[in-house]
Formats: structure tokens, C-alpha cells, sequence
């Protein structure tokens, strides 16, 4: 755990610095993705920053209409650059809206623009294990394996390690998996699904796990869903993207 | 040539993986498969829900409990952390010549006087080791603080408290546990206000 690098006067706060490199270096993959699935890159660029921009306000907004009376007293509160003051989920969702809602008024293609997006998303995800190295969130069980790092009071799986090595295989399959992609949507249908099992993988070794229905992790439960849906959705786009007349029993026999 | 060559296996490749996966049989059965090791896996890591979190393990992360210290005040006397348990707790870590620390201290002296009896206590705890106790007391006597000032002149508790950037500040619950860390500063009134409003409302 590494939370603050200190450079001279300034104390540099190491997990937002990564979150930041994993967007610009998610951002700058943008462009040479649209070109590939046929989408305006300058009009992917604006969502997403149209994203980012919702997500941000809208977790500051969320947190100070939950403690309205302390925040009508000093409005100016609500422009604190203190990240403390944020409602990250909900911030998140607003983000995700407002991008549904623009994408759909700039008339984008859906799943092509997922596509372009989703080399980008991988890349991130990276980027959020770094983070999480940093801040020691995202924290391993207790473990004696050989490998165990001492955080947080105890001996604990390096679950961020573990993290951005499935990140980084994810990416990898992904950058791959882009070459053949077959149909609209596959490559970001195939991403969530490796993005789903990776995180089903870990969640097993995760120290934080929110526990639900007597000793089920949530985190497990969700990715399961996740995967469940991006399996489904893969055999679906792929149906639809069969030429016409021919169906799944006319494949199988031509092969 | 050989460019065509690959570009008409790459697109082979794609034509029959698209095959592939629109095979509705096929893909159940796969798609079985990976949720039915999926389950099992989830099955097998299932835990008791005190196992993932802090609990009773003394570590300066929200969630877990806040680790005791015992140390000399500013003025005399001396304070430990357990002999507050009951009350929400703010403990502060400062020195007197980081400007952080002295724009964000009167904020913290108004949400003390207005919480105070709502059972709310603050730590001030002045890196000594790093700083000067006439430093401190003059500090103190500028900004007309009314609070403990512990005195950490060995550094053991910034130590403990893995203490990166000052100020840093923990809002401690009446059970003793972490509920939010805030590195740096200042923070504001309103900052402090809202941390503190979910300590007491939590009783």
C-alpha cells in the first residue's frame, strides 16, 4: 500500500493519479476503435467525457441531497475537491444514464460503439487494480500462502496483484478476441463475460466481500448474473447476425 | 497475396466462431457448463460474514477497529482512545507548520462545540516528533481550541495510524470502529459536519 507519493512540496495521491492514466490511456485507445467498427471516434470522445462529467457531479449532488440541511448552510461545499464528499454508486449510475441517453440523442450505433469502447474499458480495469494496489482497497483474506503481504493488521491474499493479472490476461484476450470480431457487439459481449468470470474468480479471495444469504458473496452472485446475461447475449447478436434463411440447424449441418 | 491469404482465414475464422456460438444446442450446453462451475466455485468460497470484515482486528482502515493508544496531553494529563468507546471519536493528526492542518483546525473546533454534547470528542493529536511543543501550544492558544491535544512525541501512534500526508483524520464510531479515513486537507465545515452526522446517527 502506497496511498500518497510525496514529490518534493506536493503530496501526490497515487490511486486517483492511476484512475486518471487509465482514462487518458483508455480515451487515447478510442479513436483508432472507432475507426475499426465504424463509429465517430470525436463522438465516442464526447460521451465519454459526457459520462465522466455526470458521474462526477452527480456523485457530489447525490451526497449533499443527503445531508441537505448542512449543505444549504454553505453551498459553496458542493465545489470541494475532496474526494470524501462523493456518492461513488450512484455517481456511477448517473454517469452510465447520462451516456445511454446521449448515445441514443447522437443517434450512435449501440453495439458498435460498445465495441469501440470496451478496449478501452479493459484497459481501465487495469488501471483500477493499480489504484486499488495503491489505496489498499479491494483487500485479500487472510491467508498463509507463501505470497501473503502483511495489510491491514494481517497476512492477506495480494488480491490487487491478483487483479491486475486478470486484468491484464482480460486485456489481452480482448485485444486478440477484436481481430475476429464477428458481429456487432461480440467484442463487448465477450468482454463482459471474461471481465464477469475474472471477478468471479477473485471475489474468492477478497477479505471485503459483502455477504449475503448466509455466507454467499455478492460480489460472486452479481458476476454470475453478468455472465449468465453476456452468454445469452452472445448466442443472441450471433443469431441475428447469421445470413438470412440460415439457421443454427443449417450451420451445424455445414460443418 | 499472403495479406489475402490471412485476410480470408481471419474471416473464416470469424464465420465459423459466429456459427459456433449461434448454435443454439451447443451453446446451452457450454454456457451450462461455465455457470455450473461458476456455482460450484461460489459454493465452495461461500464464507461466515464475519470473516470479510475488520471486526475486531485493530488496523487504521474503515471497517476495522481503531487501534488503542495511550498518550500524554498537551497541558497534562494523558488520554487512551478505549476510555472514549461510547462516544463518536474525530482523531486528528497535525503539526503546527503544515498549512493544511491550521486552515482546516477552526472548522474542526466549530463542529466540536456544536457536537459536543451529542456525544462527540476530538483528538487532536499533535505530531510531536515532528513539530515543537511550544508550537503546538501556541497553535493552540491562536485558534483558541478547546479539545484534547495528545501529544505523539514518539511517533509510535503516526506510526500505527500509518500517517502519509497532514493532516489525515478518522472519524471513529461509539463502537470503536473506523467509518472514514480523510488524507490530507483542509476539509471543510461542512466535510466534517456530514462524517460526524453519520457517527452520531448511528447509535
Amino acid at each position: 500500500m502506497f496511498p500518497i507519493l510525496q514529490l518534493g512540496p506536493l503530496a501526490v495521491r497515487l490511486p486517483g493519479l492511476f484512475l486518471l492514466m487509465g482514462v487518458w490511456l483508455g480515451t487515447s485507445l478510442i479513436d483508432r476503435e472507432a475507426l475499426r467498427h465504424r463509429v465517430s471516434g470525436a463522438a465516442l470522445n464526447n460521451l465519454v467525457a459526457y459520462g465522466l462529467i455526470a458521474g462526477i457531479v452527480g456523485a457530489r449532488l447525490v451526497y449533499a441531497l443527503r445531508y441537505l440541511t448542512i449543505y444549504a448552510e454553505d453551498p459553496l461545499s458542493l465545489f470541494s475537491l475532496n474526494p470524501s464528499t462523493l456518492a461513488p454508486t450512484e455517481g456511477i449510475l448517473i454517469g452510465l444514464i447520462v451516456v445511454l441517453v446521449v448515445g441514443q440523442r447522437r443517434h450512435l450505433p449501440f453495439w458498435p460503439a460498445l465495441d469501440a469502447l470496451t478496449l478501452s474499458l479493459a484497459a481501465f480495469s487495469a488501471f483500477l487494480g493499480l489504484a486499488h494496489l495503491s489505496s489498499g482497497d479491494a483487500f485479500g483474506a487472510p491467508t498463509s500462502v507463501p505470497w501473503a503481504v502483511a495489510l491491514w493488521g494481517e497476512s492477506r491474499h495480494p488480491t490487487q496483484v491478483y487483479e491486475i493479472v486478470l486484468a491484464g490476461l482480460v486485456f489481452l484476450g480482448v485485444w486478440r478476441l477484436r481481430r475476429v470480431s464477428a458481429f456487432p457487439g461480440f467484442l463487448f459481449l465477450a468482454w463482459l463475460a471474461l471481465a464477469a468470470g475474472s471477478r468471479l474468480l477473485l471475489e474468492a479471495f477478497r477479505g471485503d466481500s459483502v455477504i449475503i444469504y448466509g455466507e454467499l458473496r455478492a460480489g460472486q452472485l452479481a458476476s454470475l448474473a453478468v455472465l449468465a446475461v453476456a452468454m445469452a447475449g452472445l448466442h443472441l447478436r450471433a443469431r441475428r447476425a447469421l445470413p438470412e434463411g440460415e439457421t443454427a440447424g443449417q450451420v451445424k449441418n455445414t460443418m | 497475396m499472403e495479406r489475402a491469404a490471412r485476410a480470408d482465414g481471419k474471416r473464416r475464422g470469424a464465420g465459423s466462431g459466429l456459427a459456433w456460438i449461434a448454435n443454439a444446442r451447443r451453446w446451452f450446453v457450454v454456457t451450462s457448463l461455465v455457470l455450473l462451475l461458476g456455482l460450484v466455485w461460489t459454493l465452495r468460497s461461500a464464507v461466515v460474514a464475519s470473516a470479510t470484515r475488520g471486526g475486531l482486528t485493530p488496523s487504521p482502515r474503515v471497517g476495522f477497529a481503531a487501534p488503542d493508544f495511550s498518550l500524554e496531553l498537551l497541558g497534562g494529563g494523558q488520554v487512551s482512545l478505549s476510555d472514549l468507546r461510547g462516544k463518536a471519536v474525530i482523531v486528528n493528526l497535525w503539526a503546527s507548520w503544515c498549512p493544511p492542518c491550521r486552515a482546516e483546525m477552526p472548522a474542526l473546533q466549530q463542529v466540536y462545540e456544536a457536537n459536543r454534547s451529542r456525544g462527540l470528542e476530538i483528538l487532536a493529536v499533535n505530531t510531536t516528533f515532528q513539530d515543537s511543543e511550544a508550537g503546538a501550544a501556541e497553535f493552540v492558544r491562536e485558534f483558541g481550541l478547546t479539545f484534547p491535544i495528545p501529544l505523539d512525541r514518539t511517533g509510535v501512534v503516526s506510526r500505527t495510524y500509518q500517517l502519509r500526508a497532514l493532516p489525515t483524520t478518522f472519524f471513529i464510531d461509539r463502537g470503536g470502529v473506523v467509518r472514514k479515513v480523510v488524507l490530507g486537507g483542509p476539509m471543510s465545515e461542512t466535510t466534517i459536519q456530514t462524517a460526524v452526522e453519520d457517527l452520531l446517527r448511528e447509535d
